[in-house]
């Protein structure tokens, strides 16, 4: 189940080619990401950005090639990688019904986290007692991805994968979700995000672009200052 | 066990928000029962057939349970985040059968309630406990070939139909079962106390081999390769 990749490395894929309906979304991807880095994932619709983070949350199996992730082989046992991994996709997973408050502690009851991270959690995103107690699906779309957001926060994972994570934010929230996962690194998560937005790979110390299925570009640093 | 519990506990929370269960399927469910004793037409003919008439009119009500327990999942892509929490999807399975249980349960005891009220059924004496076994039995039977083709349709277009239309054959034999147990249990002269607990015995097999299977196959079925 685990891998002889180096241990600082959170993600090696080497050749990766995941093909959904017989079409290959990912066709031969190659990078690594180390531990603590924070990756911008760039690219059109329809490059494969999303189904690159489903591969590495173990949600996709791997037709072929090679990925490694948080040291698990997901060519043998891609289940075995989701403890340490975060995902928020294009849409929130949340439970309408419940309210924001609700859908936090339930993922917080999945991963054993405490009433005080969901407490801490709903408070770094702003999520204040009248919004917490507010069921999902009478929020607006950016209350509702702070409340996702929350709820990847309490499960304290390895790698963050996020997919447009800045969309539906206003500029506040976009500033402090750059906070975010800043601090995620800083204490050690990995982060790869996807986003269309130039802007928002600004002050991104590392950006990989995809094309057509494969990594057309992968820049060590962006220009521009920090948001 | 506590992922399942949680998953169980969410599921019953909505529920209870929503009285989705309570609001339209009981109503739905009484319907039935009431339109049968009056298609039938016969005092003895319904007081006879009323094991049955409880048991159809679960099936059909447990098709709107399920579609709405994996609607849920569904509609902002919910159930990814639950995979991608839990290590075991079969304890996801479990949570899932364990919440659609608790509230056919809750349904099954509304329309036996039913059955003696409109056809004057009586259950005494010994009878109330293969009853309430027979309750127990058909209804883990239900949660879990429910939850099992719940989540074999949860991605196809057209679930609404295709879930009858595939989980209604596979869940016949419960219905035979579950009837000719309650036909037992509420002292029918076709059927003696034995034959009413053999009945019971093959509704525990049936739990099993669909607990078995729905913890297998729930990990493949849920998450679609695309």
């Amino acid at each position: 189940m685990t891998n002889s990749v180096a241990s600082d490395t959170t993600i090696h894929l080497s050749n990766a080619v995941v093909a959904l309906g017989g079409f290959p979304a990912l066709a031969g991807v190659t990078f690594g990401v180390g531990r603590g880095e924070l990756v911008a994932l760039r690219g059109a619709n329809g490059t494969g950005k999303s189904t690159l983070l489903r591969l590495c949350a173990g949600l996709v199996p791997l037709t072929r090639g090679v990925a490694v992730v948080a040291g698990v082989d997901l060519l043998v046992n891609r289940v075995a990688v989701r403890p340490h991994v975060g995902l928020l996709g294009h849409r929130n997973g949340l439970y309408g019904d419940l309210t924001a408050k609700q859908n936090v502690q339930f993922v917080a009851g999945l991963v054993g986290a405490t009433a005080s991270d969901v407490s801490s959690a709903l408070e770094r995103l702003g999520i204040d007692q009248r919004v917490a107690s507010t069921q999902a699906s009478l929020l607006s779309a950016g209350q509702r991805r702070r409340t996702a957001l929350a709820a990847l926060i309490v499960r304290r994972a390895q790698l963050w994968l996020l997919d447009e994570p800045h969309a539906g934010l206003d500029a506040a929230a976009r500033r402090e979700l750059d906070v975010i996962l800043r601090d995620a690194t800083a204490s050690g998560a990995t982060v790869l995000y996807t986003t269309h937005e130039i802007d928002q790979v600004v002050g991104t110390p590392r950006t990989i672009t995809l094309d057509g299925g494969c990594v057309a570009s992968d820049v060590a640093a962006t220009i521009g200052s920090a948001p | 066990m506590n992922v399942a519990l949680s998953v169980a506990r969410k599921d019953l929370q909505i529920e209870w928000r929503t009285r989705m269960v309570l609001a339209r399927v009981v109503p739905f469910a009484l319907l039935v029962m009431v339109l049968f004793a009056v298609a039938l037409d016969s005092e003895p003919l319904v007081l006879r057939a009323a094991a049955g008439l409880v048991w159809l009119a679960t099936l059909f009500s447990t098709m709107l349970v399920v579609q709405r327990a994996f609607d849920i999942e569904t509609a902002d892509a919910a159930i990814d985040t639950l995979l991608a929490c839990a290590v075991h999807p079969a304890r996801v399975f479990f949570g899932k059968a364990l919440a659609l249980f608790v509230q056919l349960f809750a349904l099954v005891v509304v329309l036996v309630t039913a059955a003696m009220v409109l056809y004057g059924v009586t259950v005494s004496g010994s009878r109330v406990v293969l009853l309430v076994t027979v309750v127990i039995s058909a209804t883990s039977g239900l949660a879990l070939v429910g939850t099992l083709y719940g989540a074999v349709v949860a991605n196809m277009n057209g679930r609404d139909s295709l879930l009858p239309l595939l989980a209604l054959p596979v869940l016949a034999p419960l219905l035979i079962g579950a009837s000719r147990a309650t036909e037992a249990a509420f002292g029918s002269q076709t059927i003696d106390m034995a034959n009413g607990w053999a009945w019971v015995g093959l509704l525990g097999v049936y739990g099993i081999v669909f607990g078995a299977a729905g913890s297998a196959a729930f990990s493949p079925l849920t998450e679609s390769d695309s």
